[in-house]
């Protein structure tokens, strides 16, 4: 089976700082790929160097064989990248629906109509979204008002709504109680699962990522000191030096 | 039932709505007037008195057509949109027989238009540019004030004496001092083909960068200056001048300096020997004047302005010619205007057929202190009508009517 | 030009760099402090240059009375900005944003007509200063000895203020402020005292720029506004909130000016160039193209994302049955209004009906699309110059002229939007605010094609048309169906997306909208409805002229959308209405109309923070949920 993400010897420098130095790695179609690191490992820098928002020095992003590398996030969107992000953002001028209408209108490439109405097209496949994670109950409210956790649904709901070959998510959990981390993280899964689509996640909480990830990249100074399955991972000695004992990695 | 209360209300709720009352049968004649009195207030405020002056002793003398006569003002905001709406509510709300006043050049004209458009007569006071009775000029408009061009050619006699070669010349940069600029170099030239311009300053108006154009016009070493500039350009270019030794043993003609209202404010700076046009109010010693001079100093206690003498004369002139048409129509007052002539207090002035210029003058004369204040001298009264360009020249600029 | 006339050209601009300095500076701490866009700096300005005539008057013309009067006019200035800040402003920091520009434009015209009263309509010339009265000279030219003791304050000036913001607490704070408002909040200062200290010192500096020109320029009445627009500039240019920046600014526009005069009129390639008309409009030119290349200033910081200070997260609201009832009957109302038989109504209502519209227009830059524009005035302008251009110089007849004329504005619009959505917030607003001031100027100076600062005449409607009645029913169609054609829009696809990159430009990029595409082509509508207005305008007028394109036209569309409100669809067709009505009828009504005006807008921008319209949708809502 051939990659969805294929990232190859990605580099990115600040200044005189190598955040991130040489990172090459693959997602399939299905699976859950964690992106961990202590702070300031470069996990942020790899992310945004994949969704665009940052234009990397050296290296290549390829989505399905298509490099995309340099890519502003809008276009790579449009080749089937959806996204949530760490500080929820959603239009806080309207409703959880339209949020979701937003985004189909987008995909349906109706956003230069100036005649229709908006609020008329794509309502039910928006509630079919939300109905897939769950909102479709509280559709009609506005975003400012929702509970956190309803926010990142939603935003799921958003990411969900081109029918993404790969999901990017960052630090998809943050801010959640420990019940709704599990839940959402559980429903991205089957989400993934169903639809084929590859995941491609950052995380703090060590318990979402060893329980969910199907394999994880382990960064450090910008560049991967360990991959694999979580079991794997968990027992690479290196990665027991950066979270555990800290020492000899973080001093020289 | 009907209270008391009840009507006032709705006469409050009427007013307040802006409907008005239907008009009772008009015991006066109501002139409408409009300028821009919060735009331009160091000129406009001695207007006002001016034909509030004016107001009263038609009044006091019984009016004309039998009728007391009566002024509705408006505020035009100094702009042609705001201009224009006034004039519409001046004629259709307030049912004037004719339209006086208005300040810049384009306000003037736009109101102009819209007299030709609605067949009114509209008197234009103050506007000096010469469009308005020339390339602009129609049936309905009619202009008091010695125009741009008058102006100017007034100054010129005395500028080609002087043989002066290399000229400096700096205006106010819009129609005004552009038009100023062009009729000085033409006359000019006309009488000393040989004049070179050696530099032009277009400065926007009102915000003279005063110290870098006294230093351009040192720089391009001028024998004379030629200069439109009035108000805060004016002093601002004195003072700089005066500390900047550019005035000395130069010579400077300024249109409009002599005129109260900027000379005034110039105090002790006032710089000697300056040629202009003004109004040298308290030497003129012509009986209009003074009888003028002395009631506008009882009514207000305060000398007048060259303002006061443009409101006093354009009420006067609408009066008389009221009288001449002896009617408020306004074909027949449009007729009468033509050729009209009435005393004002610089004189009788004519309404020229021709191009409804009408033949007020200025006094031409130098500039001096006087116990620290700017004073007029050596001044001789220019009658207006001899500083126009021949019939031929004014037929070909202005459109048939 | 010589070498003796380049150095003394210098001195020049550093002589002018100082005044303009003292007021940019102070302009640019308010600003930064408290983001209030403050039209009364020109004021505090003027006021300065008029208490200090009178203060020196009383005090007599010694060195001691001179600079004894200025720091007094400083003073006075400076208290009477806490004032203003104290009573009026701190009542409405909770409103929206850019509502307290309003406030700042009503006090502007108390303030006029207050000087008017107090120091009569002359302009008044000061004094001389004592011990600095001639001049000194160098390289063989003169130049006032003040000009020297000029370019010693302004550095003087800039390194008190540099002392006061790097080495006193007071200054931290005001610095800390400056980056992040809530975080000086959570510190646990009182946000009131800051305020009211910055409005002080603001003010104080306003006020002393003013005075110090005593010497230089008389006392007038038109310095506000001539003031206010070059500060701004001034501000942007170095960079918001910096003062370094404003100084650099200012040195810059006043050396390039003077240069300007200085090279005058030159021959380049044939053509002759005349510098000196070019001081019409440098300054913005100069902004236009610093905020092209640095769209955050010399010296300021690239700000994060601004939010834009229109409706925020207000959804929009439905339009229901009732909402079409009462929008029909007034509808029915106006157009049943010509059987009155009142000429002038009609006429007072065109002019209603195009400014809601040309404020509709605005409102939804500001509003749904997240814009600011401070030049919006440039697109009805250009409507109502391209109406007057294509009858004279095209000779087309006046239907197509009208027809037409809007794409002018549309085409305007979609030039410089381009540049503008390259930007925010503020610097997006003065961007707008210069290629307005340089339309303005190309149609003041093209006498040939524009007809110059005179404009045109004779632009009346087909004979058809002519009738105050028949025009009067084509304005309503025109308008009220324009209006509601803006509002439809933003109820489709395209209005989604522009609030889309209003709320959220990251989520927006993020599901494939183009940010600043749909924004650049918000721009062109607003700019195109805006220039129907213009056009239908013209018609309606009979002549244009460059007035229509100037600042103060766009403020008054500012003012219009704000006192309506600038969180509902109706807001800018309330104030547009109220405001011009007012204007009307108070203008009629008394001498001291300005103050009146400024005095009726603070008492209702105190009693209704969001707006009139904004007032009444929320006493309709609350009723609305008491019944239910």
């Amino acid at each position: 089976m051939s990659a969805v993400l294929a990232v190859q010897d990605l580099r990115k420098a600040f200044g005189g700082v190598q955040a991130v130095a040489g990172v090459s790695f693959a997602i399939a179609a299905g699976e859950l790929l964690a992106l961990i690191g202590p702070n300031g490992a470069g996990k942020t820098t790899c992310f945004n160097l994949v969704n665009g928002q940052l234009d990397a020095d050296a290296g290549e992003v390829q989505l399905l064989g298509r490099r995309i590398t340099g890519l502003p996030p809008r276009k790579i969107w449009g080749l089937g990248v959806g996204r949530t992000f760490q500080i929820t953002a959603t239009f806080a001028s309207m409703s959880v629906r339209e949020n979701v209408q937003m985004a189909l209108l987008s995909h349906h490439k109706r956003l230069r109509a100036v005649f229709a109405r908006a609020g008329d097209l794509y309502a039910a496949e928006a509630l079919a979204l939300l109905e897939k994670v769950g909102m479709a109950n509280q559709a009609e409210r506005r975003c400012s008002v929702l509970a956190y956790g309803d926010l990142k649904r939603v935003e799921l709901a958003v990411a969900l709504a081109n029918s993404p070959r790969l999901l990017l998510m960052d630090e998809p959990t943050a801010g959640m109680a420990p019940e709704e981390r599990k839940e959402l993280m559980e429903l991205t899964a089957r989400l993934a699962k169903g639809d084929s689509m590859a995941v491609l996640f950052t995380e703090h909480d060590m318990d979402v990522v060893f329980t969910h990830a199907d394999r994880i990249v382990v960064l450090d100074r910008g560049k991967i000191i360990a991959q694999g399955a979580p079991a794997d991972v968990r027992a690479d000695p290196r990665v027991q030096r950066v979270y555990l004992g800290g020492q000899s990695a973080r001093t020289r | 039932m009907l209270t008391r209360r009840g009507v006032l209300t709705a006469a409050a709720f009427s007013t307040v709505l802006g409907l008005g009352l239907p008009a009772l049968a008009q015991s006066t004649i109501k002139i409408g007037e409009m300028n821009s009195y919060k735009v331009f207030p160091a000129f406009l405020d001695p207007y006002k008195k001016g034909w509030e002056l004016a107001v009263e002793e038609v009044n006091a003398a019984g009016g004309v057509l039998g009728k007391k006569i009566e002024i509705v003002s408006r505020d035009d905001n100094g702009t042609p949109g705001d201009a224009v709406r006034v004039a519409e509510e001046l004629v259709s709300r307030e049912n004037v027989v004719l339209l006086v006043g208005t300040f810049p050049s384009n306000v003037g004209l736009a109101v102009a238009d819209f007299a030709k458009q609605k067949k009114i007569l509209f008197i234009a006071a103050e506007p000096l540019t010469d469009k308005i009775v020339w390339e602009a000029g129609n049936k309905y408009t009619f202009r008091l004030r010695a125009s741009t061009y008058m102006q100017t050619a007034m100054l010129v006699p005395e500028a080609a004496k002087l043989k002066k070669k290399r000229w400096a010349i700096v205006y106010p940069n819009y129609e005004y001092g552009q038009a100023a600029t062009a009729a000085f170099k033409k006359l000019i030239k006309e009488q000393q083909p040989d004049v070179e311009f050696v530099v032009e300053q277009a400065v926007p108006l009102n915000k003279i960068e005063a110290g870098p154009v006294v230093q351009a016009i040192a720089d391009a070493k001028p024998d004379a200056i030629f200069s439109s500039l009035f108000a805060a350009d004016l002093a601002k270019f004195v003072r700089e001048g005066n500390t900047r030794g550019l005035f000395k043993d130069m010579a400077v003609f300024n249109i409009l300096g002599g005129e109260p209202e900027y000379l005034d404010p110039l105090k002790d700076e006032t710089p000697s020997g300056w040629y202009v046009t003004g109004y040298p109010w308290d030497q003129i010693k012509t009986p209009e004047h003074t009888k003028f001079k002395d009631a506008y100093m009882k009514k207000y206690n305060d000398y007048p302005r060259l303002g006061s003498i443009v409101g006093y004369s354009s009420v006067m002139s609408a009066v008389a010619a009221i009288r001449k048409a002896n009617s408020t129509d306004t074909e027949k007052m449009v007729a009468a205007m033509k050729g009209l002539t009435h005393s004002t207090p610089f004189g009788d002035i004519t309404y020229r057929a021709l191009d409804h210029q009408s033949t007020m003058g200025a006094y031409v004369g130098r500039l001096a202190q006087k116990d620290g204040k700017g004073v007029m001298v050596d001044w001789t009264y220019a009658d207006g009508a001899k500083f126009l360009p021949s019939d031929a020249d004014v037929k070909k600029m202005r459109p048939a009517d | 030009m010589t070498f003796s006339s380049i150095v003394l050209q210098f001195i020049n601009g550093l002589a002018g760099t100082s005044s303009l300095f003292l007021v940019a500076a102070g302009l640019s701490l308010i600003f930064g402090v408290t983001r209030i866009v403050n039209f009364a700096h020109g004021s505090f300005y003027m006021l300065g240059l008029y208490v200090a005539y009178s203060a020196i008057g009383f005090f007599g013309t010694t060195i001691l009375g001179f600079w004894g009067g200025i720091v007094a006019a400083a003073l006075v200035i400076g208290v009477l900005g806490a004032v203003i800040e104290i009573l009026v402003l701190r009542r409405i920091y909770q409103a929206p944003e850019l509502f307290q520009l309003l406030a700042t434009f009503a006090v502007v015209l108390v303030i006029k007509d207050a000087a008017l009263g107090i120091w009569g309509p002359e302009d008044l010339l000061g004094p001389r200063a004592p011990g600095l009265r001639d001049a000194v000279t160098i390289l063989g030219g003169n130049v006032p000895q003040y000009d020297l003791a000029l370019i010693v304050i302004g550095p003087l000036v800039l390194a008190a203020l540099w002392l006061l913001l790097n080495r006193t607490r007071f200054g931290i704070l005001i610095r800390a402020a400056t980056q992040d408002r809530e975080m000086v909040a959570a510190l646990g200062v009182n946000q009131k005292h800051l305020f009211t200290a910055v409005f002080f010192l603001g003010s104080l500096l306003a006020g002393l720029g003013g005075a110090v020109q005593i010497p230089r320029e008389p006392a007038q009445l038109f310095l506000d506004i001539a003031v206010i627009a070059d500060a701004f500039v001034v501000v942007v240019v170095g960079g918001l909130g910096s003062i370094p920046g404003a100084f650099l600014a200012a040195f810059i526009i006043s050396v390039v000016k003077a240069f300007c005069i200085g090279i005058g009129d030159v021959t380049i390639l044939g053509f002759d160039v005349s510098f000196s008309k070019l001081t019409l409009v440098v300054e913005f030119v100069i902004m236009a193209i610093v905020l092209v290349v640095r769209p955050w200033g010399l010296l300021g910081r690239p700000q994060g994302q601004q939010r834009g200070a229109g409706m925020l997260s207000q959804p929009l609201p439905q339009i229901g049955r009732r909402f079409l009832l009462i929008a029909g009957s007034i509808v029915v109302l106006l157009a049943l209004l010509p059987a009155l038989g009142d000429r002038y109504l009609l006429v007072l209502l065109i002019d209603i009906l195009i400014f809601a519209l040309f404020a509709a227009s605005l409102h939804f830059l500001i509003g749904p699309a997240g814009m600011v524009s401070f030049g919006h005035a440039a697109y009805f302008g250009l409507g109502a110059y391209g109406a007057a251009l294509l009858l004279k110089q095209a000779g087309l007849p006046m239907e197509l002229a009208l027809l037409l004329a809007p794409l002018v504005a549309g085409a305007g619009a979609l030039l410089f939007g381009w540049f503008a959505v390259r930007l925010s917030g503020v610097y997006l607003a003065m961007l707008t605010l210069a290629f307005a001031q340089i339309v303005w100027s190309i149609a003041f100076q093209w006498d040939a094609f524009t007809g110059g600062s005179n404009g045109m005449v004779g632009i009346w409607p087909a004979e058809w048309l002519s009738s105050r009645t028949v025009f009067f029913y084509l304005t309503l169609i025109v308008c009220l169906g324009a209006v509601a054609g803006l509002w439809r829009i933003l109820y489709s696809p395209f209005g989604y997306a522009m609030r889309a990159g209003r709320d959220s430009p990251l989520r927006a990029e993020a599901i494939g909208i183009d940010v600043r595409s749909v924004q650049w082509f918000a721009f062109a509508i607003a700019g195109l409805f805006a220039g129907i207005a213009g056009a239908l305008f013209a018609f309606s007028k009979g002549s244009i002229s460059p007035d229509l394109l100037g600042i103060p036209r766009s403020v008054d569309a500012l003012v219009m959308v704000l006192l309506g409100g600038v969180q509902t669809l109706v807001g800018p067709v309330v104030g547009a209405a109220i405001f011009t009505w007012l204007q009307d009828e108070i203008a009629r009504a008394t001498e001291y109309w300005r103050a009146i005006l400024g005095l009726v807008i603070l008492l209702l921008v105190i009693a209704f923070p969001q707006g009139i319209a904004g007032f009444a949708g929320r006493l309709l809502a609350r009723r609305r949920s008491a019944q239910s």
